[in-house]
């Protein structure tokens, strides 16, 4: 038993490479804990930065720092009464909330998080993934209609067009990526892994492929990104001033937390196609201006850092805190809070465990870099007007998207081009 | 919520198209975005507003009525709750109606501390707007802004009279409080302060390309339907028509001081947006003038302690923040005022609501609401 377990771990291979159903379960369960973490985590990171963006505290009460605050919030939506709305399609009512979630969780099959850190490794892997994120709207229809309620039916109808046509825009933006893989290497991928395995042997991130084509690229992705997210500045179907709470207006208690589940859910998947795509995934950063194998295992020794240096400010703030005893237990959770932290850190000091987690890390890294974009856009950006969301996305992004897609085709077949052309030249006889 | 159509006087001639089932929404009065308990109901095209009926009252207290069974410094207290985020210039028009009917003034030094603190509470009016406003359009950051530096102004208030926001500072007559010690400093601080936030608001704001399609063309008033309409304040200014009480008719001491009055061209909501701004500025103005100006003297003219008005009539209005704010009071000789009626400036700036949102979208409709600065507490009374 224990020899299969360490056999399969030392073998490199995704669940779905060693075809083991088992191992399979065991990933599926650990991203769903991992991703439902997160979104605890970002709940209560989008609360603080938030609030320190606009010259406020945040959440200080529950725990120290308000760090239990999502975990009392959570417990809260789970004892509250269950409403349906007497007219409302129960059927259809009951069942959007689990169709949302189960999609924005869905998607997660294939985010490689490191080289054999994804369930599986589908050869279609990004369209399996953007067929599988685009089945959320449905979710969102059902809900709206369901619910009987003129605001719910407006919010998911304003909810539906804008996904359906920022997803051109992101499509094209996909297909940019994609035919970087094939140009100059002449095998194209689809998945995944594959896509950020193309990254390292072209020694490049797609982002920085073809300047400025891929960056171009990036853009169109990460502006239909947040409105296919339906996160502000595009967060029409859910605006709070004009339709009180959008598609889920009739919503409450536990229904509600799996819309705000997968809302942010989606929100990682979504930024998780984008670090795969663009960022390439779980690679470290300047692999070529810091190369060589001292780099390697300076780079390996991050993550561990990052906990001491976490570990470090909650000891600060342990320090910090009102020496009264109204605040002692605010403290010793802090304390405790900081020495988990630590010891994290130790675990990630392990040779073993080292080399195994800092792929995980810089993949979190870069997706966690992109939640900070969320919620640094919701803090600064008014909302767009609904015809307004529709010009951006038809009349911008759609034709830049186009463009960026043939500059990019013409640029990468440009070595095939040239030769073509002197050859037929010389054929003709113009050249000498 | 469909089902009263009846409620609804909504011309049929726009014809929908589609000629699609047109939607009726009722927003409000428990709706984030109308401000207090406004219900406005919508008729709707898709997301296209074919016409509004605004259903108001639901904040009706009586104010008006109460007058008649209070004497006059008893009302007093009571004109702080109708636009209680501007409570300061309330009570200056009330207390200036029932001078005027009794013929007296207030002192000099009175006078000056009462612009001082009505130009400083049309600071914090105009901050409570833009907070709102920016708000409803979907920034959530100048809401906190605006309430931080707001929160200066309320301690001034606090130290003066002892509250905050519904201050009952002035009385018939002059000032009842003497200026505290440091009163001009608090002041001056605050105005040092207030100008480099104010240009923070406007980062946040003038220049984003979001915001200006958000309210740029919308919600057009010309200035001939804003003089049918009879609305006034910033509203009107903004379509261009400079019409500021403070100059037109200069009341307490306004004419000593120089300022000058921001108007627009368009009148849409980007207009409103930096007249209002602007007028915070010339605020400012106002009051580093006052300040240094502050004479000495006493605060309170000589009144009798039970005052009797002679028989008589009056209307006197002011520039409260929202607009013209009058006040009409029927004397019988008594203790006690025979009628007072209240000219809003938010009542009679919401009858431009409907005007201004026909053919816009749904979200236009919460960025007028939220121009237009309206407090349903003076709406209802």
């Amino acid at each position: 038993m224990l020899d299969a377990i360490t056999n399969y771990l030392y073998s490199s291979a995704t669940p779905g490479e060693a075809g083991s159903m088992f191992w399979a379960t065991i990933y599926i369960l650990l991203i769903t804990i991992g991703v439902s973490l997160a979104v605890i985590c970002m709940n209560w990171l989008e609360r603080k930065i938030l609030a320190h963006m606009q010259v406020r505290l945040g959440p200080m009460r529950v725990g120290p720092h308000g760090l239990l605050q999502p975990f009392a919030d959570a417990l809260k939506l789970l004892i509250k009464e269950d409403i349906i709305p007497q007219d409302s399609d129960k059927l259809v009512f009951w069942s959007a909330p689990v169709v949302v979630t189960m999609t924005a969780f869905t998607t997660f099959l294939v985010v490689p998080f490191g080289r054999e850190h994804a369930v599986t490794d589908m050869n279609i892997g990004i369209l399996f993934m953007l067929g599988v994120s685009s089945l959320g709207v449905l979710g969102i229809i059902m809900a709206g209609w369901s619910s009987n309620s003129h605001y719910p039916l407006m919010g998911s109808l304003r909810s539906s067009a804008q996904m359906v046509s920022y997803e051109v825009a992101m499509g094209l933006a996909i297909v940019c990526a994609v035919l970087m893989t094939s140009l100059q290497t002449g095998t194209g991928t689809l998945s995944m892994i594959g896509i950020v395995e193309s990254q390292a042997q072209q020694h490049t991130w797609f982002i920085f492929k073809f300047f400025p084509l891929g960056f171009l690229a990036f853009a169109i992705f990460a502006i239909a990104m947040v409105a296919e997210t339906n996160r502000a500045p595009f967060d029409l179907p859910e605006a709070e001033s004009e339709l009180v709470a959008g598609f889920h207006t009739e919503y409450s208690g536990f229904r509600w937390s799996l819309f705000f589940l997968a809302e942010y859910a989606a929100m990682l998947a979504v930024s998780s196609i984008a670090v795969t795509l663009w960022l390439g995934g779980w690679l470290r950063p300047f692999p070529n201006w810091l190369s060589g194998a001292a780099w390697d295992t300076a780079f390996s020794l991050v993550p561990a850092l990052t906990m001491f240096v976490l570990a470090g400010l909650c000891l600060l703030g342990v320090v910090r805190m009102p020496k009264i005893p109204q605040m002692k237990a605010q403290t010793l959770g802090l304390l405790i809070f900081g020495l988990l932290l630590g010891f994290v850190g130790l675990v990630l000091l392990v040779p073993g465990v080292r080399e195994r987690v800092q792929d995980i890390f810089w993949f979190v890294a870069k997706v966690a870099f992109f939640m900070y974009l969320y919620i640094w856009y919701r803090g600064t950006f008014p909302r767009y007007r609904f015809d307004q969301l529709m010009k951006v996305g038809w009349k911008i992004l759609l034709p830049t998207g186009l463009g960026v897609l043939i500059a990019t085709a013409l640029w990468g077949l440009l070595p095939q081009l040239s030769s073509a052309v002197f050859g037929l030249l010389g054929v003709g006889g113009v050249l000498p | 919520m469909s089902e009263r159509t009846d409620y609804l006087d909504l011309d049929t001639k726009d014809e929908t198209f589609l000629d699609a089932t047109e939607l009726v929404l009722n927003m409000g009065p428990q709706h984030p975005s109308t401000h207090g308990v406004l219900r406005v109901i919508l008729k709707l095209d898709g997301e296209k507003v074919l016409g509004t009926e605004c259903v108001i009252g639901y904040l009706h207290r009586g104010v008006e009525k109460i007058a008649e069974n209070r004497t006059y410094a008893m009302f007093n207290p009571y004109v702080d709750r109708m636009d209680y985020v501007a409570a300061v210039s309330n009570g200056l028009g009330y207390c200036e109606a029932v001078e005027k009917l009794q013929n007296v003034e207030a002192p000099p030094r009175a006078q000056y501390i009462r612009v001082i603190l009505t130009e400083l509470c049309r600071i914090a009016s105009h901050q409570v707007w833009l907070g709102t406003h920016a708000l409803d359009i979907g920034a959530l950051t100048p809401l906190f802004y605006c309430f931080r530096d707001r929160e200066e102004i309320l301690k001034i208030f606090e130290k003066y009279c002892g509250a905050r926001l519904t201050t009952h500072a002035f009385r018939i007559g002059g000032c009842i409080y003497e200026t505290y010690d440091g009163f001009e400093q608090d002041c001056l601080k605050f105005c040092d302060a207030f100008l480099p936030k104010l240009d923070e608001y406007e980062e946040l704001l003038t220049t984003n390309r979001i915001w200006v399609r958000r309210t740029r063309g919308v919600g057009i008033l010309k200035p001939e339907d804003c003089i049918a309409l009879g609305v006034t304040g910033p509203v009107l200014r903004a379509s261009g028509v400079k019409w500021d009480l403070r100059k037109a008719q200069p009341y307490e001491c306004y004419n000593k001081f120089d300022f000058e009055i921001p108007t627009g061209l368009n009148g849409d909501t980007y207009d409103r947006y930096l007249v209002r701004i602007e007028e915070m500025r010339q605020a400012v103005r106002i009051i580093r003038q006052a300040v240094d100006g502050l004479p000495q003297g006493p605060i309170m003219a000589k009144i009798p302690k039970v005052l009797k008005p002679p028989v008589g009539e009056i209307y006197h209005s002011i520039e409260a923040p929202k607009g013209e704010l009058g006040y009409f009071i029927v004397s019988d000789g008594s203790t006690q005022p025979y009628r007072v009626r209240v000219r809003p400036p938010s009542f009679v700036n919401l009858q431009a609501l409907d005007k201004m949102v026909r053919g816009l979208l749904v979200a236009d409709v919460v960025a007028v609401i939220g121009t237009l600065d309206i407090v349903l507490g003076e709406v209802d009374r």
